[in-house]
């Protein structure tokens, strides 16, 4: 399936969850937050929440501001 | 004269410094250090495959806590889901709360803003709101439970001071938690001048981060901090209209 991540296209595997979906960036697995389709998932949740075809990942993290 | 605390944790500077707008990291670590910041705001944004998590990886290293701001939401909804994110990946309730109106004047939007507070507070976070200089939207934010209030003392990155003494005397007036100078600060004098007139805190960024010599701007910024709160808490000699020798009159 075809998911966005940060605005960018990926193909992912059928059944492909939150962890996959971070994989696939090679995301940090600290200091990170997800959001799919504008609502949190929590860290505990990565690797039992499916994605559905078309979903909108964003991965968070701290940079530099304020 | 006892240290500064907010939401009943400990802050160890009365500096609070920003990260924004150093060129690089090397640059922003010699003014962290100088600034002797224990506590520094960062924003959140989507993970670059370049920088990752740098900035977080720098202040682990310098032991500074971090204060995660919601920078570029317009909106109480935008803040909230910003809020939950910064928690979610930081592992700390404390947040700047920042819902701006508009980006010509970066201007608090107080609607949106007190709304944003009173979710989050429900939600338990420690909730530190940039506000206008305006004590009645201080008092309500307070109200709502906000652990400090943080007044501009001009928009953010103008550099123009504190273009409303009175207003922020009369915030520390009625003020029952921490009060913190936020936005505005262009160099040291004005800083001193925040905390002569009496609030316990100064966040700045810009005039640090983008002034010529940053680590030395921060080392004036920790020294005007330090010496405006001495000075507020020395009690300063009455103005007086006519002159009042100092040496013992002629024999």
């Amino acid at each position: 399936m075809t998911i966005q991540i940060n605005g960018t296209a990926h193909a992912l595997a059928e059944a492909a969850t939150v962890a996959d979906a971070l994989a696939a960036i090679d995301a940090p697995a600290k200091g990170v937050a997800v959001a799919v389709d504008g609502s949190v998932v929590r860290r505990a949740d990565w690797a039992t929440t499916p994605l559905r075809e078309g979903a909108v990942v964003e991965v968070l993290t701290a940079v530099q501001g304020g | 004269m006892d240290g500064l605390v907010v939401g009943g944790r400990k802050i160890g500077s009365r500096l609070i410094t920003g990260t924004g707008g150093a060129a690089n990291l090397e640059v922003l670590e010699r003014a962290l250090v100088a600034s002797g910041t224990t506590l520094t705001t960062v924003a959140m944004r989507r993970i670059d495959a370049v920088t990752g998590t740098g900035v977080l990886d720098l202040l682990r290293r310098l032991g500074i806590e971090v204060l995660p701001n919601t920078a570029g939401c317009r909106t109480a909804a935008e803040a909230v889901l910003t809020a939950e994110l910064a928690r979610e990946a930081l592992e700390t309730d404390l947040l700047k709360l920042e819902v701006v109106a508009d980006e010509r004047t970066l201007l608090p939007d107080p609607i949106e803003l007190l709304d944003a507070a009173e979710q989050l507070v429900d939600a338990g976070f420690t909730v530190l709101p940039y506000t206008n200089d305006d004590p009645v939207l201080a008092r309500r934010l307070e109200a709502v439970g906000c652990a400090a209030v943080m007044p501009l003392g001009s928009p953010i990155g103008t550099g123009l001071g504190i273009r409303n003494p009175h207003n922020i005397e009369m915030i520390v007036a009625d003020a029952g938690v921490p009060v913190v100078l936020d936005a505005g600060i262009g160099t040291a004098s004005e800083a001193a001048q925040a905390m002569e007139l009496g609030c316990d805190a100064v966040l700045l960024a810009t005039a640090v981060t983008r002034a010529a010599d940053p680590e030395l701007m921060a080392h004036a910024m920790r020294l005007a901090v330090e010496a405006g709160f001495a000075a507020r808490h020395a009690g300063r000699i009455p103005r007086r209209y006519w002159a009042q020798a100092s040496s013992p009159a002629a024999d």
